[in-house]
């Protein structure tokens, strides 16, 4: 049974790192650019939120407030893109990861003086209690994480294969030059990913919001996030969330079954082994490149 | 305006391209030299301050500026190196063995670690060593008998040939310590440019494809402008455990990783001036906000993360509109002035490159 226990809420904190590295791979699947701020996009989602929710602050209905900052938070990523980005068309991918880990630390320090350090809970109706199946405790807010993760990749997944505008951005990130020529907006192409990417950073949020307490650090799940990208191959949609699962799981039994200490480095030492023998992660896309 | 008429390699390769220029280096050297008498103690320990992250920012230079290779995970090497120099002392090795020790260390791991981490290129690079550097604050934890975990250890006096040279009693020695490393790594790392193996790290970075091409070994060349970089972080990490006085685990963090990748950006990427530069400003940031706030008469109370955030700013004005940096500004100032009346505007119009994916070909 504790085994069970364990792997439940191992996947309900994979599903939080999947819907953050999902937000990664979609700028990734669609600009070749890394955005390292995008847990902190999250953590500014889940605010923003909080913000709306809250009744010291605004005191708007949970269900209409979600909504509200899943869009103001898609807006945002849009108009990042067209004041910020765009301006970087052509430069390297290292001039893109710089910046955007400095856009982190920016929006770290917006956030603090906005809603304060101290650690705030969100007011959900996704927050009301555990269930009890079989000697497994799950919350409500777990299984809302899990359903929500995976109905999203799906729709994502299928957005990319299936819908004009998927394929405009995959043509878009494998030859800027010949898509142009296709006729397809690159620049107006890679602002909507980035709204894409802002709202569906926005829905992580609010769900790990609902899970427990947010600081303005907590964007450094982010990184936690990347590993769980990388491991399940960046450029892959269904392998962002396995990756996502595979670090929440590890997690867990690794805290239950290795000595204190241990813990928190088998992610990276499983993201250090998977870029030794894998490279490009266990849902590899790449050929190798030829001279 | 000078015109440098280069008639043969050994003109190309010269160290310093006119006497002009070497008179204004000797003189650079004859005033730092003579800094500890214009100076007050307080001053004179920021100036160490920027000298040390000087050296590590020449150390990352030479593997992001020179090779093109972005590593986001030196401060696991400065922390490498801070720990073994003082372990090594604590043995009872002299000052000048362990120092020298530790760069070989660090610089040796380093170049071990390379070998799995030069498969990887642009952004699994730059996630890899992320993962390196949160390993290491925890690695340090882990092994708590030798690095005493997170009680931290404290700098030894440091002895050579009978001076004894401390932070705090003797700056002025520490100053001179910390200038003699900076002129031996800067000349280390000019030398090195000239020489093949740094022509080689050029033509990596600009073009894999052409550099194999041309019959650049790009694993090996990798591999040592790895080495080297980390043996000449590792350096500046030990002059930083001296300067600190004490340091742990959390000493050096992967935000430490990330404000040095910033500072040689902010400097001016592949230029050794540029590691000054940004050292400058990484140094002197925070005593200029708490000025700023003294001036505008804000509450005394520190806000967290202004600085980090203060910094993000101004990281990403220079990406945005100097991409080159404070040392690419510099030069287009220069040569405008130079050129006076002929500079155009678009002298220095970068080539526009359009994206095709590495994943599907």
């Amino acid at each position: 049974m504790e085994v069970v226990q364990l792997l439940v809420s191992g996947l309900a904190n994979g599903c939080v790192y999947g819907l953050i590295a999902l937000g990664f791979v979609l700028i990734y699947k669609a600009t070749e650019q890394v955005n390292f701020a995008q847990g902190d996009f999250m953590m500014l989602g889940a605010f923003v939120c909080l913000g709306l929710t809250n009744a010291h602050y605004m005191g708007l209905p949970f269900w209409i407030a979600a909504p509200l900052a899943i869009a103001i938070m898609a807006v945002l990523g849009y108009l990042l893109d067209f004041f910020v980005l765009r301006h970087l068309f052509g430069q390297s991918q290292t001039a893109v990861v710089i910046l955007t880990i400095a856009l982190g630390f920016v929006i770290r320090f917006v956030a603090g003086v906005i809603w304060s350090h101290e650690p705030q809970t969100l007011e959900s109706p996704l927050a009301i209690g555990d269930f009890n199946i079989g000697g497994v405790v799950l919350g409500m807010a777990d299984i809302a994480v899990i359903v929500v993760t995976v109905l999203l990749t799906y729709f994502l997944y299928q957005f990319f294969q299936r819908t004009k505008l998927g394929l405009a951005m995959q043509a878009a990130s494998q030859n800027q030059m010949a898509a142009y020529f296709m006729g397809i907006p690159v620049k107006r192409v890679q602002g909507m990913i980035w709204g894409l990417s802002g709202a569906v950073a926005a829905v992580a949020g609010i769900l790990f919001a609902s899970k427990g307490a947010i600081d303005p650090n907590a964007g450094l799940l982010g990184i936690k996030a990347f590993a769980a990208a990388v491991i399940g191959g960046f450029g892959s949609l269904p392998g962002a969330l396995m990756g996502g699962l595979i670090v929440g799981v590890i997690e867990p039994f690794a805290s239950r079954y290795f000595p204190a200490g241990y813990s928190q480095i088998a992610p990276y030492t499983l993201l250090l082994f998977v870029l030794v023998f894998r490279p490009h992660g266990l849902f590899s896309q790449v050929r190798v490149k030829k001279v | 305006m000078r015109i440098h008429f280069k008639t043969s390699y050994e003109h190309d390769i010269r160290l310093f391209p006119d006497w002009w220029s070497f008179c204004v280096y000797a003189t650079l050297i004859v005033i730092a030299v003579a800094l500890p008498w214009l100076m007050d103690d307080f001053f004179l320990g920021e100036v160490t301050n920027v000298l040390i992250w000087a050296i590590a920012g020449l150390g990352l230079m030479l593997l992001t500026g020179q090779t093109g290779q972005a590593s986001l995970g030196h401060a696991a090497f400065l922390a490498l190196g801070c720990y073994s120099c003082i372990i090594f002392m604590e043995q009872g090795w002299p000052f000048l063995i362990a120092f020298p020790a530790a760069g070989i260390l660090t610089g040796v791991v380093g170049t071990i670690i390379a070998i799995p981490a030069i498969r990887l290129h642009g952004i699994y690079l730059a996630i890899a060593t992320i993962a390196l550097s949160i390993l290491a604050d925890d690695i340090i934890v882990l092994m708590e008998p030798i690095t005493d975990g997170v009680s931290g250890k404290f700098a030894p006096m440091i002895n050579i040939f009978g001076i004894e040279i401390e932070r705090w009693t003797t700056p002025d020695r520490f100053y001179w310590l910390v200038l003699a490393v900076t002129i031996l790594c800067t000349l280390a790392y000019r030398n090195l440019l000239r020489s093949p193996l740094g022509r080689a790290m050029a033509a990596v970075r600009d073009s894999e494809v052409s550099a194999t091409a041309m019959g650049v070994h790009i694993a090996r060349t990798k591999a040592a402008a790895f080495g080297i970089s980390c043996a000449i972080t590792g350096l500046a990490g030990a002059l930083m455990g001296f300067y600190a006085g004490a340091f742990n685990n959390e000493t050096f963090s992967i935000v430490i990783s990330i404000t040095l990748l910033m500072m040689i950006v902010i400097g001016g990427l592949g230029s050794i001036h540029g590691a000054f530069f940004g050292a400058v400003v990484v140094a002197f940031l925070p005593q200029f906000l708490s000025m700023t706030k003294d001036l505008i008469g804000g509450s005394s109370v520190a806000i967290p993360g202004l600085e980090t955030g203060v910094f993000g700013m101004i990281l990403i004005l220079f990406i945005l509109f100097e991409p080159m940096g404070i040392y690419g500004r510099w030069m287009k100032i220069r040569i405008w002035f130079e050129l006076f009346p002929f500079a155009r505007k678009d002298m220095f119009k970068r080539q526009k490159s359009y994206l095709k994916t590495e994943r599907l070909r």
